[in-house]
C-alpha cells in the first residue's frame, strides 16, 4: 500500500513489474504462497488420518474416551471440554491479532502493542494446554494388553460397565526382570522402560477376579466397543504378549497403534505451527515498540504476520473437528 | 488494501457493520455460537443423527460443514480475503477447493476398498 502511487503508463505495463496486479505487496503474496503450501501439507495429513481411520473403520478408538482430562477435575469424566477450551482460547487470540491489524492500519502503535501481546499470551496458553493434553495421552489411565497381532485388550467392570485399571487387580508376582540396557545386555539391544506389571501378574488378576471382562477394539453398529463374555475373555487373554500403559509411537493403550501415530504427528506439526507463530509475533512485538514499523510508515508486517497467525488457528479448526468430534 | 474500503457486510449484506472492530466482535461471536453447538453435538450425539448417509453419521457431515463454514468466515474476516482481488481470492481459494476434496475422495474410498478386503477375510490382521 505504500506504493500506491501508480502512473498511468506503469498501467498498461503489466507484466513489466513496478506495479501490483493483484493490489498486494510482495511479502503479502508470498505469505499466501507459504499458506497455500502448507494448507496442502496438512490435507495430505489429515487425509492420511481419515485412510487410516476409514480403513479400521470397525476399530478405532473413540475419541470421547481418550481425551477425558480437564485441569483440576481428576477422576470427572469429561469429554471434548478441555479441547473446546482451547479453541477458544485460539479463536479469541485470532480475534485480537486481527485486532492489532486493525489498529496497525490506524498506526494506533500503543494499541497495536497491547493486541500483540494479548495474542502472544493466547497462543503461549494454547501451546502449554497441548503439552497437558499430550502429557495425560502419553502417561495413560487405565493399561492394557496387546495381543502379538498388535491388538489392544482393555478391562471392564462387567457390573457397572466401567473400565478397570490394571493397578485396580493386577497380582503382584514378584520376578526380577530387569530392563534390558545397553550397559547390561547386548550393546546393540535396547529396550525401553518395563511397565509397572507383568502380563503373569495381569492375567492371574484377572483370573481371580470373576467381574472383570475384556473389551477389544472392535465397534458395533451403535459404535460401541464391543464387550467379550468372562468365558471368552479368559480365552482371549491368552493371546495377550506385553502390557501396554500409556501411549508412544510403537504401543498405544487406547486401541489402534496409528491414532497415537497420527494424534502426535498432526497436533505435534501443528503445536509447533503454534509454537513459532508465538516466536514470530515475539519478534515482531518488540520491533512494534521499538517503532521500527512507526518508522517505516506501515504495520504491514503485523498484517503478514497475521495471516500466518490466522491459518494456524485455521488449521485447528480442522485438527479439532477431525480428531475429537467426527 | 487501505482501512477505508473494508467490506462491512456478513451473511451476504444481512448483517452490517459499523466499523472494522465491531465486524471483528461480530464474527467472534459468530464463531463462539458455531463452536458451541459443535461441542454440544458431540457431547449429546442425538440418535437421530447417528443414522448413515452417504458413508457417514448424519452427525459427522453436520461437523464438516459446520468446520468449513468456520474456515469461511475465518479468512474471509480475519485473514480479509473478502477485502482482497478476486483474482486473488480464486487463486488462493480455488487450488485448495479442488485438489483437498479430490485427495479427500481417493484416499478414501481406497481405504474403504482396504477395508472391504480384510473385512472380506482375504487378509487377517489380527493374529
Amino acid at each position: 500500500m505504500e506504493v500506491a502511487t501508480t502512473n498511468p503508463n506503469e498501467e498498461t505495463n503489466v507484466w513489466g513489474g513496478g506495479n501490483q496486479p493483484l493490489n498486494a505487496s510482495y511479502g503479502k503474496l508470498m505469505m499466501w504462497f507459504f499458506i497455500v503450501s502448507d494448507a496442502l501439507t496438512f490435507s495430505g495429513f489429515l487425509v492420511a488420518y481419515g485412510f487410516s481411520r476409514f480403513k479400521n473403520i470397525d476399530s478405532w478408538p473413540i475419541a470421547d474416551e481418550v481425551f477425558t482430562h480437564f485441569p483440576f477435575l481428576h477422576g470427572v469424566d469429561a469429554p471434548m471440554y478441555y479441547v473446546a477450551l482451547m479453541t477458544f482460547i485460539l479463536i479469541f487470540s485470532s480475534v485480537t491479532m486481527v485486532l492489532a491489524v486493525d489498529a496497525g492500519h490506524h498506526m494506533n502503535k500503543a494499541k497495536v502493542t497491547f493486541y500483540m501481546l494479548l495474542t502472544i499470551i493466547g497462543g503461549a496458553v494454547f501451546v502449554g494446554s497441548q503439552a497437558w493434553e499430550w502429557k495425560n495421552f502419553i502417561k495413560g489411565e487405565y493399561g492394557a494388553l496387546e495381543t502379538r497381532g498388535g491388538q489392544i485388550l482393555q478391562f471392564v467392570d462387567a457390573n457397572t460397565g466401567k473400565r478397570v485399571a490394571l493397578e485396580a487387580f493386577a497380582a503382584d508376582i514378584p520376578t526380577d526382570r530387569d530392563t534390558h540396557q545397553r550397559s547390561n545386555g547386548l550393546w546393540f539391544v535396547n529396550e525401553s522402560s518395563l511397565p509397572n506389571y507383568s502380563v503373569e501378574e495381569v492375567k492371574a488378576g484377572f483370573a481371580a477376579n470373576e467381574n472383570l471382562v475384556i473389551r477389544g477394539e472392535k465397534i458395533d453398529e451403535k459404535g460401541h466397543k464391543i464387550v467379550l463374555s468372562r468365558e471368552a475373555s479368559l480365552a482371549k487373554i491368552n493371546d495377550a504378549v506385553g502390557v501396554v500403559e500409556g501411549a508412544n509411537l510403537i504401543h498405544n493403550e487406547y486401541g489402534n497403534r496409528l491414532f497415537a501415530d497420527f494424534f502426535f504427528f498432526i497436533t505435534g506439526f501443528h503445536g509447533f505451527h503454534v509454537f513459532s507463530g508465538v516466536v514470530i509475533n515475539i519478534i515482531i512485538f518488540f520491533n512494534v515498540i521499538v517503532g521500527t514499523y512507526e518508522r517505516r510508515g506501515h504495520y504491514e508486517m503485523v498484517e503478514k504476520v497475521g495471516l500466518y497467525w490466522h491459518f494456524v488457528d485455521l488449521v485447528w479448526v480442522f485438527v479439532f473437528t477431525f480428531f475429537y468430534l467426527v | 488494501m487501505a482501512h477505508a474500503d473494508q467490506k462491512l457486510a456478513i451473511f451476504r449484506g444481512l448483517l452490517k457493520f459499523k466499523s472494522n472492530v465491531q465486524k471483528i466482535w461480530g464474527v467472534l461471536i459468530f464463531l463462539s455460537i458455531v463452536t458451541t453447538i459443535e461441542v454440544v453435538l458431540g457431547i449429546i450425539k442425538p440418535e437421530s443423527l447417528m443414522s448413515m448417509f452417504f458413508g457417514m453419521k448424519i452427525l459427522n457431515w453436520i461437523f464438516i460443514i459446520l468446520t468449513i463454514v468456520k474456515a469461511y468466515y475465518i479468512a474471509w474476516d480475519f485473514m480479509h480475503i473478502r477485502d482482497e482481488k478476486g483474482s486473488l481470492k480464486g487463486s488462493i481459494v480455488l487450488p485448495l477447493i479442488i485438489l483437498i476434496p479430490y485427495l479427500a475422495f481417493i484416499l478414501l474410498v481406497e481405504a474403504d476398498y482396504i477395508f472391504e478386503v480384510m473385512n472380506a477375510g482375504f487378509i487377517s490382521w489380527n493374529f
